[in-house]
């Protein structure tokens, strides 16, 4: 008895080794490392020299517009998602034929293969004078600018995330019980009435858990703004690659990746409370 | 200077199609083909690791099977690097950079594995405090020679009378115009200013740079490229700050968007300028009559290089001139040799955007180190892009 206990709990601590050893050497020291690069100074020829100060943290400030940019576009971005996603998911986990499901999902993840980078550029091009703008010049529509608006970055951001907003919200619908769709019209509820009571409540956790992927990545984007906006508009991700590979103040760079990654957390945490008030607390189950 | 990764494939697709066009019906050799589409390096690269590459034939040293070189995109011709693996079994691995900060970080950082890298002259006086680059031994570069290279250039690579570094090519900053849509000649960094905010509203593009992006500003004041003064770096940032809303981009990427005609203007980097001209004659390349900046990229060797007897192998072969010559023809820059640039064509060497003026290269100014490296021009640059 004994025995078996302690074989038991041999191997879940070896089960869980790779993926402690994996977040510890690439989480957690990196983090640690930025922490203390957080506190430090800025070497005359650029990086970072030890010492032991807040005014990284002070300097904060400096940074407000990119700061004040990115949390406006991380959850315009995500809804934005949300819109164009719900209905391509509600369509996949609903109404789609059986057979045609896989083939339409795997459509979507596909171009998940390549590069974020590679497709963007690709947009460039779409967009640009030699793309769109000059096949509406041969039905009279002239001079129009498509590229390095912000137009163009939503544009980018929504085609670049959809599949991660798609994904959870077609596995929530997925599991949605027919059921209780039809007990909701038997009840003489309308079919909007149904579908916000029923469909749409019950598929929020996907809805959040979309949401809180996309608004997260987006809080570090930096490509799509500065290859399809020109980078003309400042965000943090943009203001990070400037302080590392640039003006080389790693220190200053520090304290806004930190500052950045507890913003990161703040937005996990206010969609999990938000996703657990609005659907997990109501759950109902017929069996 | 820096320049984008992106600054353009090495062989675009067509190009690439046509090339094999031509193999197919024999107009050019199999050779030629693979030099002309990359794919002759990619092969070398890839036969290394087979273990299929030549084995060297009369080296006098050991050099070793491979070394590895840090340098800029569309900056060689793939062919010199293969004729060196040729002549010497050394295969060599090509790393590309966007900026001369990511190659000082990686550096920095040790372990790059370079034997041979190509610093711009304002980063060499950082990598000698910094106590990674190589006094050379220019015993070992019996190919160099101090007096057929143009002294002004070759000064940036020496500290205290120790070389470090032996000139690849130089090159200017100015400019380039789309004639066709923005009339008006124009010969000054203030036209470029003026016009952004005019008739170039919201077709032009300036670099996503410090260096260059506040220095051309200055040189709007009349001020120095290299300003650290509070009062005129000020200046230059009212007059940023009042540019931003009029600007397409900014941006390094500027061969795309020129081309496509969605910019009408750009600063430009002399290759850049040399290019779009040769390739959409409309486009002019111009330096501003006020000044702005001259640059010369270097050949240097990090000390913690793996195979330096390579490096300097390669770097002995880079600077014969019947080689130099190629790659010069290849990316478009012009040379600092007077040897090489004996053996340019004529058309080369009379072009005006390659070889300029005297009167417009004499006010021109280096950059300096400490104008990279000043917190303050990062700052302002930082508040001119979230403007």
């Amino acid at each position: 008895m004994h025995g078996s206990a302690f074989r038991h709990k041999l191997l879940t601590v070896l089960l869980l080794a790779p993926a402690t050893v994996w977040l510890v050497v690439f989480l957690v020291l990196p983090f640690v490392a930025i922490v203390v690069f957080s506190v430090g100074e800025r070497a005359p020829e650029g990086g970072y020299q030890a010492a032991f100060t807040m005014a990284q943290y002070a300097n904060l400030p400096a940074r407000a517009t990119a700061f004040w940019n990115t949390l406006i576009l991380a959850p315009v971005g995500a809804f934005a998602c949300l819109l164009v996603a719900y209905p391509v998911a509600y369509y996949l986990a609903l109404r789609a034929p059986e057979r045609w499901r896989l083939i339409l999902l795997a459509l979507i993840v596909i171009p998940f293969w390549t590069s974020l980078l590679m497709r963007t550029y690709a947009w460039m091009y779409i967009l640009g004078g030699r793309g769109i703008p000059a096949l509406l010049s041969y039905i009279g529509i002239e001079d129009l600018r498509l590229i390095n608006t912000p137009g163009a970055v939503l544009l980018g951001i929504v085609y670049g995330y959809l599949p991660l907003m798609i994904l959870p919200i077609y596995v929530s619908l997925e599991r949605l019980d027919r059921r209780l769709l039809e007990a909701s019209a038997d009840l003489g509820a309308k079919p909007l009435s149904t579908f916000v009571g029923v469909t749409l409540r019950l598929s929020l956790p996907g809805v959040m858990t979309g949401l809180s992927l996309v608004m997260i990545l987006l809080l570090g984007e930096y490509l799509i703004p500065s290859l399809l906006g020109g980078g003309k508009v400042f965000f943090i991700g943009n203001a990070l690659v400037d302080l590392f590979l640039q003006s080389r103040n790693w220190p200053f760079g520090s304290a806004i990746a930190v500052t950045l990654v507890f913003v990161s957390v703040v937005v996990l945490i206010i969609a999990n409370r938000v996703s657990t008030r609005f659907s997990g607390a109501r759950q109902v189950d017929l069996i | 200077m820096s320049k984008s990764y992106r600054d353009g494939l090495p062989i675009t697709s067509e190009e690439f199609v046509s090339q094999l066009m031509r193999l197919k019906r024999g107009s050019i050799g199999r050779r030629d083909f693979l030099g002309l589409t990359g794919l002759g390096i990619a092969t070398a690269v890839l036969g290394r690791e087979l273990g299929l590459s030549p084995t060297p034939v009369n080296a006098a040293e050991n050099l070793g099977d491979r070394m590895s070189i840090a340098t800029w995109p569309n900056y060689h011709d793939p062919a010199t690097f293969e004729n060196f693996t040729k002549d010497t079994g050394v295969a060599v691995q090509v790393n590309v950079f966007g900026s001369n900060e990511e190659m000082l970080a990686k550096l920095q950082a040790g372990g790059s594995g370079w034997s041979l890298y190509v610093p711009t002259n304002y980063t060499i006086s950082t990598y000698k405090k910094l106590d990674i680059i190589e006094p050379l031994d220019m015993s070992k570069l019996g190919n160099f020679d101090s007096k057929s290279e143009d002294g002004r250039f070759t000064a940036e690579g020496a500290i205290d009378g120790v070389v470090y570094a032996v000139p690849k090519n130089w090159g200017t900053t100015g400019f380039a115009v789309n004639t066709k849509k923005l009339a008006k000649p124009m010969t000054t960094w203030k036209d470029f200013w003026d016009v952004a905010m005019a008739e170039g509203d919201g077709r032009t593009m300036v670099h996503d740079y410090q260096l260059t992006t506040i220095g051309n500003a200055l040189k709007y004041f009349g001020f120095s490229f290299n300003s650290l003064k509070s009062d005129e770096l000020a200046k230059a940032e009212e007059l940023l700050i009042k540019a931003k809303p009029h600007l397409f981009a900014v941006s390094s990427d500027y061969q795309p968007p020129m081309r496509a005609g969605d910019a009408w203007m750009t600063m430009c980097w002399t290759n850049d300028g040399a290019q779009l001209n040769r390739d959409i004659p409309d486009i002019a390349y111009v330096l501003g009559k006020e000044g702005g900046e001259i640059w010369t990229d270097f050949y240097a060797i990090p000390k913690d290089a793996p195979n330096k007897p390579a490096g300097y192998a390669l770097l002995n072969y880079l600077m014969n001139p019947q080689v130099a010559v190629k790659e010069h023809l290849a990316n478009g820059a012009p040379s600092t040799d007077a040897r090489v640039n004996a053996l340019l064509p004529k058309e080369v060497l009379d072009n005006p955007i390659l070889y300029p003026a005297a009167d417009l290269l004499s006010p021109l100014e280096f950059g300096a180190a400490a104008t990279l490296t000043d917190p303050a021009r990062a700052e302002l640059m930082a508040r001119f892009k979230s403007a």
